[in-house]
């Protein structure tokens, strides 16, 4: 296999980690309005994540530093095409890293407030944000080819946002919801879990419904797509995971739901990765304006380099990565949390 | 009103912004994480409580700080991208690697084992808790190396080959490119600086809990342990600073020449280091000015006879050299000057090795007078220990203003000019919105975090909860792990 194409489906597999990682963890920071009655509550909610929601975003953060190293042409369009949705994507995840490690320093109903709603909209904006992305990377986007080199970007937000890619939006936001709500479920007990449970089959009808939607949308546009037949097969297999993981919800299996989630979030990305191959940023302009993963990639040299240090770091940084998720492996109940002041008990 | 919207200068301003603000939590990330891990193993190794509260003291700064570090490393990232991705186009080949080197090998690990640190309190065994505060630290110095090897390539580009074809810089040896010399000097310049960061932060908490004798018998081991980081710390900047400006004169002498004003080449008696100076505004001219002979030949080649090149003679160079030539287009700056401004890198100069200074000498001091358990000392003193905390960080960022202002008018050193590095198809006025934005959401946190910090800090050292009714005093109630479970 060509390297460029080991390091299109190395970054896959990074978004892959990145989206079901973080991707349950925004669930449960949109959750918290809705599963956090009491203050307690939303502390359960929050600590269900503590201890890895961090290493669970640094998939972000290696994600685009791989993208930069392999496919600079993608990272320098993509990232200065889509500038004021990563200028919010950004704000959004600054204010709502601080406020896990913020919101518990101070008491006071307003102060746990604030942090509450950085919270909720750090954890709304991002996914949605990205879905919106990633429906207009496989719609095809107004690039064009500089002369000398590079690709340039000539569209707005605005462009973004078009029925298709406001759909994929809505549906990767909904699909990390229902992951988060299955987590919470997963992670907790008693009424905690019950209303965490009750939720996931709602939010997860409405995610089903959509997710069809865009899934035959996205198949319909690619009907004279040479991968038309992996397109199809990624797409029902996501499909299937997800009732399947709503089915298993509903039965109180939370493991297998949560493990149906992960499913479908993996296989709606290879879908989308399906539909771009051999390319990466598909012109509106025609044929000659289209990124190919080979216009975007490095050097032989670079590719070769780089394919060492991920093959001799990645299984070292899954297993290190699934012992924490083994330390933290315990269901968290409401005593594990510490005794608060009468003034903050209620909300 | 063009002025305002050019997107060079927007970009400029929120890089310089964004990096230093970056750049104020990850040196005390870097120095704290090291000390919490010896104050942590101090515990474990003599199992005297007043180590375990003290580590849970500076642990709890270290995570606040934490927090912003990571926030705002990720803007780092995608503002290279985001403005500068002509720059991103031409060097992601090169440049690219060690950044992704850095996620891979080291953020990953230390990112997952930082994680383990707080909430692992009462889930893991002692000596595997302790090994996961240990292995943070090595993936924050890891993670400077990279970064610094990054920056290094646009400080000294080595290990590329220019392809015509592709218009862009490609990598020919990752040895050269990790084995800098610039990063090389610099990495253990930026460990050391970190570290008296990190020890007069101790002192100075120490001295605000000793003003009000309180916790006295902590907060004396902890001025001391801080004071020792501090002087050592201090002695290591300075060797590493001085290798670092000896490869600086050889690979950027436009920077040294910079950093002393020096307009004229000169040598031996003549190369002299002025202390301070009065000039005409734009530097050319001096009014006034104490000078020490021999010792800008010194720091530059390392011996007292030495010649440093003035800038009048390098520009002229310079000017030969990129703007004469075939290629001139790739290299040449439009207004065809090639000296940074004189007044920001010779007063940074200045301020970095003055502040540093001023940091240890007052360590020093301390610790003189702090000898045999000594800590009745007038109330000024304390004071002025207390106010030697923003010190060390002010000289840090006084540092990288000259290294990247002295890097001027290059992006990457001989290569590609600033100017050049931009991102074509972001008109001004977004970058101006995002400006604004991280000025005002970065503003707003440093309020929050620094009043937090204090907070933590004024508190004082937490109690410790016993099983069994322990009275504290002896020893010997068993610590409940328990309750020392870090929760949000």
């Amino acid at each position: 296999m060509e390297l460029t194409t080991v390091w299109f489906l190395i970054v896959g597999v990074m978004l892959i980690g990145y989206f079901v990682l973080d991707g349950f963890d925004f669930g449960v920071g949109m959750s918290l309005p809705f599963l956090g009655k009491t203050n307690t509550d939303r502390r359960v909610l929050i600590n269900t994540i503590g201890p890895v929601w961090d290493l669970n975003e640094t998939w972000l953060i290696v994600a685009g530093a791989s993208l930069f190293a392999a496919f600079p042409e993608w990272y320098a369009t993509m990232f200065s095409g889509f500038y004021l949705a990563l200028l919010l994507i950004l704000i959004a995840l600054i204010l709502r890293g601080v406020s896990f490690e913020f919101r518990h320093q101070r008491k006071g109903v307003k102060w746990t407030r604030w942090f509450d709603q950085f919270i909720f909209w750090g954890s709304v904006l991002p996914p949605l944000l990205w879905g919106v992305a990633f429906a207009n990377l496989v719609q095809g986007l107004p690039i064009r080819a500089v002369e000398g080199g590079g690709w340039l970007y000539e569209g707005t937000l605005l462009t973004l946002l078009n029925p298709y890619g406001l759909l994929g939006g809505i549906v990767v936001m909904l699909l990390c919801f229902t992951h988060g709500l299955v987590f919470v479920a997963l992670k907790t007990v008693g009424e905690m879990r019950d209303n965490a449970r009750k939720m996931a089959k709602n939010v997860g009808l409405v995610t089903i419904v959509l997710a069809a939607a865009f899934l035959v949308w996205t198949i319909v546009m690619n009907l004279s797509n040479p991968n038309i037949g992996l397109i199809i097969t990624c797409a029902a297999i996501a499909a299937v995971a997800l009732i399947g993981g709503w089915v298993a919800n509903l039965a109180g299996r939370e493991g297998w739901a949560f493990a149906g989630n992960t499913v479908t979030i993996a296989f709606a990305l290879l879908t989308i990765f399906s539909a771009l191959f051999p390319n990466l940023m598909i012109s509106t302009f025609g044929g000659e304006n289209t990124m190919s993963v080979v216009g975007a990639a490095s050097s032989q040299k670079t590719l070769e380099l780089m394919t060492w240090v991920a093959v001799f770091t990645l299984p070292l940084v899954l297993a290190y990565q699934a012992w924490t998720y083994w330390v933290f492996r315990k269901r968290l109940t409401h005593d594990m949390i510490p005794a608060e002041t009468p003034a903050e008990a209620t909300v | 009103m063009n002025e305002f919207l050019d997107p060079v200068a927007l970009a400029r301003w929120q890089f310089g912004l964004t990096t230093l603000y970056h750049f104020i939590f990850v040196p005390l990330t870097i120095g704290m994480a090291l000390l919490v891990a010896i104050l942590q193993t101090a515990w474990v190794r003599t199992g005297k409580e007043k180590y375990l509260r003290l580590t849970k003291l500076f642990g709890k700064v270290f995570l606040i700080n934490f927090a912003m570090g990571v926030v705002t490393g990720i803007v780092q990232e995608f503002q290279f991208g985001m403005n500068w991705s002509n720059y991103s186009r031409f060097v992601g080949d090169i440049f690219g690697a060690p950044l992704a080197m850095e996620g891979l090998i080291a953020f990953f690990f230390e990112a997952t084992f930082i994680g383990l640190w707080i909430f692992g309190w009462d889930k893991l065994p002692k000596k595997i808790h302790l090994m996961t505060i240990w292995f943070t630290w090595i993936g924050t110095v890891l993670s400077a190396y990279f970064i610094l090897a990054a920056n290094a390539f646009m400080q000294n580009p080595e290990g590329f080959v220019l392809n015509e074809e592709r218009g862009r810089a490609e990598l020919e040896s990752i040895s050269d490119v990790l084995l800098n010399p610039v990063a090389l000097t610099q990495f253990p310049h930026t460990i050391f600086a970190s570290l008296m960061f990190a020890g007069v932060v101790l002192v100075s908490v120490a001295a605000w809990h000793l003003k009000r004798n309180q916790f006295v018998d902590e907060m004396r081991t902890t001025l001391r342990f801080g004071a020792w980081t501090n002087i050592i710390s201090f002695i290591g900047v300075g060797l590493s600073g001085h290798s670092l400006g000896l490869v600086m004169t050889e690979t950027q002498p436009m920077k040294m020449a910079a950093a002393e004003a020096m307009y004229n080449t000169a040598s031996g008696r003549d190369a002299s280091f002025s202390l301070f100076s009065l000039g005409t505004p734009d530097g050319a001219h001096e009014i006034f000015s104490v000078r020490i002979p021999y010792l800008a030949s010194f720091l530059a080649t390392n011996s007292l006879d030495g010649t440093v090149e003035g800038i009048n003679d390098l520009q002229a160079e310079y000017t030969q050299m990129y703007c004469g030539g075939a290629d001139s287009l790739l290299t040449c700056p439009t207004d065809g000057s090639f000296v940074p401004i004189v007044w920001v890198t010779y007063w940074a100069f200045r301020w970095m090795i003055g502040l540093g200074a001023i940091a240890a000498l007052v360590s020093v001091v301390g610790l003189w007078l702090t000898r045999k358990g000594n800590i009745e000392l007038p109330k000024w003193t304390w004071t002025v220990a207390i106010w030697t905390a923003p010190l060390p960080m002010l000289a840090s960022l006084v540092g990288w203003v000259f290294t990247e202002m002295g890097r001027q008018p290059w992006i990457v050193f001989g290569v590609m000019t600033t100017e050049q590095g931009i991102s074509p198809g972001v008109p001004g006025w977004a970058v101006l919105v995002s400006l604004a934005a991280f000025t005002i959401v970065y503003g707003a946190l440093a309020v929050v975090e620094f009043g937090l910090i204090v907070k933590a800090v004024k508190a004082g050292t937490p109690e410790i909860a016993r099983v069994g009714g322990g009275d504290g005093t002896d020893g010997s109630g068993e610590v409940d792990q328990n309750q020392l479970a870090t929760v949000y």
